[in-house]
């Protein structure tokens, strides 16, 4: 090994070890922050740019014939398209499993783009010698979650990988869903005094898996909040109506990149303010001891809503009446600036700046 | 949430900062020693609500930050042994040696996992007895305790497949360091509560005497560094110095004594070399005579690895609170979390990293 730092010394006087670039995959890109944002923005969207994809939402939305035009008008129906995989450990968790996730995910996706979900594919990437019975409760999970939903499952695929070639099962699911007439449903449509919702309490999923896994020992059993929040969207939608400008489901990376996301896309500012924050006690008390902070762990059952100033009150007041949106909450505004910035007014009355996460949230030593 | 709420007060905060401006009659420097009291500094926006004649600079209390690049450089390549199970805590994985960090070397196949606490890599040798676990044993008198212990119940197992990787250091001879410095401008430390819990405050009496500074073992809540902050601007302000604390719901004078003892069984003080800083007499730990079954350097005789720091880095100033991270031609532009060219920008405890993530680019 060579003890030699290659500094680039044009650049002035630097820190040692400069490692700039990726070789190899890295799990943080795969982790919802900002090297996942470099992989898609850098791989994927140059590869396949088209208007659809470049819109970088939770799911595509098309026209009835399949095309995406910037043009079509909000008053048609629509198609929204979505596909999500799920490679969650531990497969089976407080509150749900893998296949219940996976139902989920996409179905949120869809409801994000202000679609009514219509179907969803399911497929599976089974490695061999994993349990049968482990695989029906999954897909009994699935069929429940669907229906919950009021969504089938119409399509799927199987693949089984020899043993040690994968890691139990993996799920993906695909699903498209109607986005109505008169729904237009876009980060670009956040203006300055737009309210900032979120149906309920943060972190939830992510530290309920955190605390099953290996290592970890709570006293408490917290449950993921992981649900199909379509139900909670349309009643939104039928309160507040146009109204209603973003929607978000704040799960890798937590709120804080999801409201950077809307931020950077809208080109405009984000205020928070911290004291407003829904967290539960054992959750906060989580990510106290681990050094996390809540705004950036996974939810999987929550929904961030910006809305118009007007539509405000009748959106909360739908998001409280439904049994997932009980403990909905205003954290904040949209404001003119500065662009692409969140900003959190700390407890004590100080601001800070709420940047995208970048790498794993990894706890701290000490 | 109790116990952390009433730290957290909005109206308590501004009473403390009306006393601290009360207070000023000119211009104080004070250094806060643990990384984690530097970031609640500008997590919660204290750096911009106080006086601009109160200048906090930032020590060198990150156990990630001080952790010379030769120990990463050893424990890359101890953890790319293909029978070793290399443990860490997670700030860690992150940080860059010569060449790569501890998550590139799992990406490429090396078996590194995340542990919450020393305790459980010895769990899992016991588990795994075909595989060698290593812990990699970095951070300040605080982590020291549960690491002695680790390598105490590897003993007391008979495990033959546990080892440390050991890159402790210890807080008063930094501060000694930083003090004695020709071009040191720090006029009262804020000491760090934590190691206080542990050590207690009578080893900083000496220190206070000798350079005739105020220090205030603190906490690290956002009411605990305003009281500290004003306990020590009040004893500057009266030409006092000495030890406070104002941390009394966690430190007493002697601290723990039961986890003293076990440090002192296990560990012995050796000079030690801080990354960015250079070497400071008596200022780290290493495992006895007796324990050196359980050294890692040794078992995987890495101890000859050595690496070269670039002089051109200012890691080193940032940690002995001579620059700020902004005034590091590199910080924000070509380095960040996601591609960190200096220890400081990885920890979550580190200065630079607090600076960028709460956006004082």
């Amino acid at each position: 090994m060579s003890g030699e730092a290659i500094a680039d010394l044009s650049a002035g006087p630097v820190c040692p070890v400069p490692k700039i670039e990726h070789d190899t995959v890295q799990l943080a890109h795969g982790g919802g922050g900002r090297l996942t944002q470099i992989l898609i923005e850098g791989l994927f969207l140059d590869a396949f740019r088209n208007p659809a994809l470049e819109a970088l939402h939770d799911g595509a939305v098309l026209s009835l014939d399949g095309a995406f035009r910037d043009d079509t008008p909000a008053g048609a129906a629509r198609l929204a398209f979505s596909t999500d995989s799920f490679v969650i450990r531990p497969l089976f968790f407080p509150g749900g499993n893998i296949g219940s996730l996976a139902v989920h995910g996409t179905v949120n996706d869809l409801a994000m783009c202000g679609a009514r979900p219509l179907a969803l594919s399911a497929a599976y990437i089974v490695e061999e010698g994993f349990p049968m019975d482990d695989l029906r409760r999954i897909v009994a999970a699935m069929q429940a979650a669907a229906q919950e939903a009021g969504v089938s499952i119409v399509t799927g695929d199987t693949k089984v990988v020899d043993r040690g070639k994968g890691d139990g099962v993996y799920v993906n699911t695909a699903g498209v869903g109607l986005v109505p007439a008169g729904v237009e449903i876009s980060p670009t449509r956040a203006r300055p005094g737009d309210k900032i919702l979120v149906s309920g309490a943060l972190a939830v999923h992510g530290i309920a898996i955190m605390s099953v896994r290996e290592g970890l020992e709570f006293e408490t059993v917290l449950e993921t909040d992981s649900a199909a929040l379509n139900g909670l969207v349309a009643d939104v939608l039928a309160a507040a109506g146009d109204a209603v400008h973003v929607l978000r489901d704040p799960t890798r990376g937590g709120v804080a990149s999801a409201l950077n996301e809307i931020a950077a896309s809208a080109r405009l500012g984000v205020r928070i303010r911290e004291a407003a924050l829904p967290v539960w006690e054992d959750v906060r008390g989580a990510c106290e001891i681990l050094g996390f902070d809540p705004l950036y762990v996974a939810n999987e059952g929550k929904c961030v809503v910006v809305v118009a100033p007007e539509g405000a009150p009748a959106a909360l007041a739908a998001m409280r009446a439904h049994p997932l949106g009980r403990e909905a909450v205003e954290i904040g505004e949209v404001v003119a600036g500065p662009a692409g910035r969140v900003v959190m007014e700390s407890r004590i009355g100080g601001e800070r700046v709420v940047d995208m996460l970048s790498g794993e949230q990894l706890p701290r030593i000490c | 949430m109790r116990f952390v709420d009433e730290y957290r007060s909005a109206a308590d905060a501004g009473k403390l900062l009306a006393a601290i401006r009360h207070t000023l009659s000119r211009p104080w420097t004070l250094m806060e020693i643990c990384g984690g009291q530097t970031h609640t500094l500008i997590k919660s926006g204290i750096d911009r609500m106080l006086p601009q004649t109160v200048t906090l600079v930032h020590g060198p209390g990150c156990p990630v930050c001080v952790t010379p690049m030769e120990m990463i450089d050893r424990a890359l390549v101890i953890a790319r042994r293909p029978e070793v199970v290399f443990t860490s805590f997670g700030d860690m994985l992150r940080v860059p040696g010569s060449e790569t960090d501890l998550l590139t070397v799992k990406s490429e196949g090396g078996d590194v996992r995340m542990v919450y606490s020393p305790l459980d890599a010895v769990k899992l040798a016991e588990a795994n007895p075909e595989r060698q676990v290593v812990f990699f044993a970095v951070g300040f008198e605080t982590t020291a305790p549960a690491n002695a212990m680790a390598v105490w119940r590897a003993r007391e197992l008979g495990l033959e497949n546990f080892s440390i990787l050991c890159s402790h250091v210890l807080v008063p001879p930094a501060m000694e360091a930083i003090l004695s410095s020709p071009v040191n401008r720090v006029q009262a430390f804020l000491a760090a509560g934590h190691v206080c819990a542990v050590m207690g405050y009578h080893e900083y009496e000496p220190i206070a005497e000798r350079y005739r500074v105020p220090i205030v073992v603190t906490g690290f809540e956002p009411l605990d560094l305003l009281q500290g902050i004003l306990m020590a601007v009040t004893a500057l302000e009266e030409g006092r110095w000495g030890v406070e604390n104002q941390y009394a719901r966690s430190v007493t004078r002697a601290g723990l004594t039961p986890a003293q003892q076990r440090i002192a069984e296990v560990f012995e003080v050796v000079d030690r070399p801080w990354r960015g800083i250079g070497e400071i007499p008596a200022s780290g730990l290493r495992l006895r005579p007796d324990f050196a079954a359980y050294d890692a350097e040794r078992r995987f005789q890495v101890g000859g690895i050595t690496a070269r720091e670039s002089p051109d880095c200012i890691a080193g100033e940032v940690l002995q609170g001579l620059k700020r991270p902004q005034q590091c031609p590199a910080f924000a532009r070509t380095c960040t979390p996601e591609h960190p060219l200096g220890a400081p920008m990885v920890s979550s405890e580190g200065a630079c990293a607090a600076y960028f993530a709460y956006g004082r680019a």
